[in-house]
């Protein structure tokens, strides 16, 4: 029996009386792009946060890869961490700006216990050329770098433990126009070559349409149906 | 040029140490009119906002001149004939004194009017913008606002003394949808009611196609492209107005890439003697290389570029 990658029902989040996420269910496939589209407020970045299970949902389930995530345990969670990464929409606040990008991209080997000293410095290098930056941009600090190249940065990190599943949180709405578009073909390329799924959280209409395959309205919690 | 401009900007330059950001711009703004400056990081347009208050930061040195209507100088008419939009409404407010009180000192600073006379107006500027139970609402603090609230109180003590012109800096980025619609719409209302010409700085060139009506497209600190936007945004002249144009997702068949622009923009201390474009240009020769060009008029607009007449149409084909 196969499992879609992702297969979220009835999440809840409150935080005190307020009900962020409310009910909201969807399943995302394996090489797949599901947009959640909708304003500020109405629960996208809540909803990344607790598939992630960096929030805890207060109610309903996340089945990743059909395995429960709700009623893990932090240790229990831990093996499945390297699979699914956030990426988020600060491309300079979501990196250390006291760490070289090189650090920032190795973290995720080093925490999961995958960092080899005889193959890491090369496996970092590789990431850094995937995602179009120059080796030498490994021993900047994300004040050197562009917005564009913060985001590469951020995006080489996510990769570094091989995970199925990327929870982009308005991935690009802090870039200009033409870093927009080299930053969405790279995840377009990602997404061909790696069969990534992607959680692709977005209020830009015209980019959601361009780069999801599927789109979830939501507003005040709840998804709507257009 | 057509002296009724509100305001004229001729061969403004601005430099930091040897460094020079904006690199010699000149043009009007012409009264009632929505005149949008749109570049992407770094090209100077923030800088060139500033520069049109007066209120460049401390370090830079600036050339050629920014004039009002009557060769006034913007700086000391700041709040009372151009005033400023800025981007963060929140840190724009003072968090310690109800928005009423804020609004009433911007009154008074420069009218002569009682305490109660200046209050009213506040009161009447909060209403004017929309905010429900004004008279209420001006006892507020800013954090009693939500934040598009206070995004309006920002709008109405920019508008609140009548001027010439507004000069809002980025003031929709990163506001949703919906959110920005609706500050787009209480900004037009506004400078309509009071008269006053706005100058719209602004990286979202769909927000420059929907409420602009000439624009000033700004690449490595100079103009690349200046004129009406249903002509620039239309039908580009310019190669770098072209190549932004077609990498922005458009309605129509869904296409997995989009066209990019190869490379990235000049660091203000690394241009050559050429046109700064050049190193991304898809239409570049050597010409291009060797000697940065002067903006020329095609059709009712200006263009700097060597290949004016070859930017090809559609835009598609371009990058």
């Amino acid at each position: 029996m196969s499992y879609p990658l992702l297969d979220v029902r009835d999440l809840v989040v409150r935080y005190g009386p307020v009900t962020a996420v409310d009910h909201v269910t969807f399943t995302l496939d394996a090489g797949e792009t599901l947009a959640l589209n909708g304003p500020s407020g109405c629960g996208k970045s809540s909803t990344a946060l607790a598939v992630l299970q960096l929030r805890r949902p207060d109610a309903g389930t996340v089945r990743f890869q059909g395995r429960e995530l709700t009623s893990m345990t932090e240790r229990e969670l831990r093996p499945l961490r390297p699979r699914m990464q956030p990426v988020f929409q600060d491309p300079y606040g979501s990196l250390s700006p006291r760490h070289r990008i090189r650090d920032a991209v190795s973290e995720p080997l080093k925490v999961h216990g995958r960092w080899n000293p005889a193959h890491g410095p090369a496996r970092v290098a590789e990431l850094l050329d995937r995602v179009g930056l120059d080796p030498s941009c490994g021993d900047r600090r994300p004040h050197e770098l562009s917005g564009g190249q913060c985001q590469r940065a951020g995006i080489a990190r996510a990769l570094a433990s091989d995970p199925q599943l990327l929870v982009l949180d308005e991935p690009v709405s802090a870039l200009d126009a033409s870093v927009r578009a080299g930053v969405l073909n790279l995840l377009a390329d990602l997404q061909d070559e790696l069969g990534l799924g992607y959680l692709f959280i977005c209020h830009d209409r015209p980019v959601v349409r361009h780069f999801a395959d599927r789109v979830i309205e939501m507003r005040d919690g709840r998804t709507v149906h257009p | 040029m057509p002296s009724e401009a509100l305001l004229s900007v001729r061969d403004l330059r601005i430099s930091f140490g040897q460094v020079e950001a904006v690199r010699g711009l000149t043009f009007d703004v012409l009264p009632h009119e929505v005149f949008a400056i749109v570049g992407e990081s770094g090209a100077g347009k923030s800088l060139t906002a500033r520069a049109l208050l007066g209120m460049v930061p401390r370090g830079a040195t600036v050339g050629g001149s920014v004039r009002l209507r009557d060769n006034a100088d913007p700086a000391a008419e700041r709040g009372r004939r151009i005033t400023l939009v800025p981007q963060d409404a929140l840190s724009a407010l003072s968090p310690v004194h109800p928005v009423g009180d804020q609004l009433a000192a911007a009154v008074r600073s420069v009218r002569r009017l009682s305490r109660r006379q200046a209050h009213a107006r506040a009161v009447a500027a909060l209403d004017r913008v929309g905010i429900p139970d004004a008279a209420r609402r001006a006892r507020a603090y800013p954090h009693e606002y939500s934040g598009g609230m206070r995004q309006r109180a920002v709008i109405a003590m920019a508008t609140v003394n009548e001027p010439d012109v507004v000069v809002a800096d980025e003031p929709t980025t990163a506001l949703d949808e919906e959110r920005r619609e609706q500050v787009l719409r209480v900004l037009a209302e506004q400078r309509e009611a009071v008269g006053a010409a706005l100058v719209l700085i602004t990286h979202d060139l769909d927000v420059v196609r929907a409420h602009a009506d000439r624009v000033l497209v700004m690449y490595a600190g100079r103009a690349a492209e200046l004129g009406p936007v249903r002509q620039v945004l239309g039908r580009p002249r310019a190669p770098y107005t072209a190549g932004l144009l077609a990498s922005l997702p458009q309605d129509g068949p869904r296409r997995r890439r989009l066209p990019v622009l190869r490379g990235t923009p000049p660091a203000p201390d690394a241009l050559g003697p050429g046109c700064a474009f050049a190193p991304r240009c898809p239409l570049a020769t050597d010409p291009c290389h060797d000697r940065e060009p002067a903006l020329q008029a095609v059709d009712d607009r200006l263009v700097a570029c060597h290949h004016a007449a070859d930017v090809p149409d559609p835009l598609r084909k371009f990058v």
